[in-house]
């Protein structure tokens, strides 16, 4: 790739990401709408489109204000944390054969380190806060990532095993026969309540929980410091969606239409699922989360590597 | 690829540095992640890329998360710090330091023996498997079994006794 192509594919990449983002706000307020029989943002531009524009003159123009009883340096750096760690994995999501930013051997692992170190926002967030409903989501936020991260990667490896690489390219050209959501089903579904626990999504937003927890690690946030945090977290919708239709999917495999086209409309539709699960489910209590984690997602995911793994060998000879 | 190697291991030491030396329990975390970090650079440039994905993963990821879950639920003010800053004396360097520097003398001397870095072939996470469950089997073994010890310990420590109750 000369140095032309590869600058043009990671600004291409960065502006597309940062506009869905934003659009995303609006995307998820309609289909709530709709799936709640109301109209929602409709009144700011054709369709209510220009909502995000409104929304986004109002957070930049707000008082850049941290609370003097906050850890400052921390608590300027927590919402930073997630945005760049999510871009970051960003770099190694294959779009299509040509795009993309990088090509690494160990691509799949480089996608759950950064995850992994994206946790840090909320439990550094709600640390510098300072106050006790802050604090109360961050360690919330602790707890649930390291419970979900253990399955999370787990429930991978029987795609890894399939394809036989954590190169997230070639995972995509071991599924020209068949995609992996068939006989990885088991991981598939797993993956997706991992996912959704990491990106602090409802139903599984308890670190956030504004009924119980005013709003959670990002209580003493406000302007854009506080968007951030909503940038990150629909960046994460997209990289899972991503992940879900990279990995289980066959990523930008596809007839007729061009690949770049497949690639946006199977995330497209995953990132829908997220808002319809968001519609449809009620929040549960913290211990049946963990307890939920623990006894009933990790045994699954343990029981789904054995008999992948089983599979494998005995295909292999 | 030398320079970057060099200014990751100078910003992984100065990084541990500030651990080391710094008062206030929550940013001595930071700077242990960044080190870390620090470290996964390293690797990565000297062909293991397997290993800092790994280091990333399981040390700045899991281990450290722990660590600041710990400190947070802890919630260590500024009266913890001041003590701290009471037992980090500079008297009380001294030791440490000529202990540090007998390690790091031996060290050298140990490196200095050593053949050279053979060209840069990446390690493979394929090569790293097979030699897991190679030659390095035993280790593997015995490691999983000091696992399984932990895992039977916290359980028990951490089981709720049925005549204290629930909130027990």
């Amino acid at each position: 790739m000369s140095a032309g192509a590869a600058l043009a594919n990671v600004f291409g990449i960065l502006a597309v990401l940062l506009t869905w983002a934003a659009l995303l706000i609006w995307v998820e307020r309609r289909l709530l709408a709709l799936w709640q029989d109301r109209y929602g943002p409709n009144r700011v531009g054709p369709f209510g489109l220009l909502q995000v524009v409104a929304d986004m003159i109002k957070i930049l123009t707000k008082a850049d204000w941290v609370p003097p009883f906050a850890d400052r340096l921390v608590f300027i750096l927590a919402p930073a944390v997630i945005v760049v760690t999510v871009l970051f994995s960003f770099a190694v999501i294959p779009v299509a054969p040509g795009i993309g930013i990088a090509d690494l051997d160990i691509g799949l692992l480089f996608v759950l380190a950064m995850a992994a170190l994206g946790a840090y926002s909320a439990m550094l967030a709600g640390w510098a806060s300072n106050s006790k409903y802050a604090l109360l989501g961050g360690l919330r936020t602790a707890a649930q990532t390291v419970s979900y991260e253990v399955f999370m990667g787990l429930s991978l490896m029987g795609v890894v095993m399939l394809a036989g690489s954590f190169d997230l390219r070639e995972i995509v050209e071991a599924q020209r026969g068949m995609w992996f959501v068939l006989p990885q089903f088991i991981g598939f579904l797993t993956f997706l309540a991992a996912g959704v626990a990491e990106s602090h999504r409802l139903p599984l937003d308890l670190p956030e929980g504004e009924t119980e927890l005013v709003a959670g690690y990002h209580t003493e946030y406000s302007g854009m410091k506080f968007g951030l945090f909503f940038v990150g977290e629909y960046l994460g919708i997209i990289l899972v969606s991503a992940l879900i239709a990279t990995l289980f999917f066959g990523g930008w495999l596809g007839p007729v239409l061009p690949p770049v086209l497949w690639f946006l409309v199977k995330t497209s539709v995953f990132i829908a699922l997220f808002v319809l699960l968001r519609a449809a489910l009620p929040r549960p209590r913290y211990d049946r989360l963990m307890a939920f984690a623990w006894k009933a997602m990790l045994p699954l995911t343990l029981l789904n590597l054995v008999v992948t793994g089983a599979v494998v060998l005995a295909r292999s000879g | 690829m030398t320079a970057a190697f060099y200014l990751a291991a100078a910003i992984a030491l100065l990084a541990t540095l500030r651990v080391v030396t710094g008062f206030d329990a929550v940013h001595a975390l930071l700077y242990l992640i960044v080190s870390l970090l620090a470290v996964a650079v390293a690797f990565f440039l000297l062909g293991a890329p397997f290993a800092a994905a790994l280091e990333v993963l399981i040390y700045a990821g899991a281990v450290v998360v722990l660590f600041v879950f710990v400190v947070m639920m802890l919630n260590l003010g500024e009266k913890a710090a001041a003590q701290e800053e009471r037992w980090l004396q500079p008297g009380i360097w001294i030791g440490p330091a000529i202990l540090s520097g007998l390690l790091l003398v031996e060290l050298l001397g140990i490196l200095w023996g050593l053949p050279g870095v053979p060209g840069r072939a990446a390690v493979t996470a394929r090569q790293v498997g097979a030699a897991l469950y190679g030659p390095y089997l035993l280790a593997v073994e015995l490691a999983s079994m000091l696992l399984l010890a932990a895992v039977v310990g916290a359980y028990h420590i951490g089981r709720h006794r049925p005549e204290e109750g629930r909130d027990g």
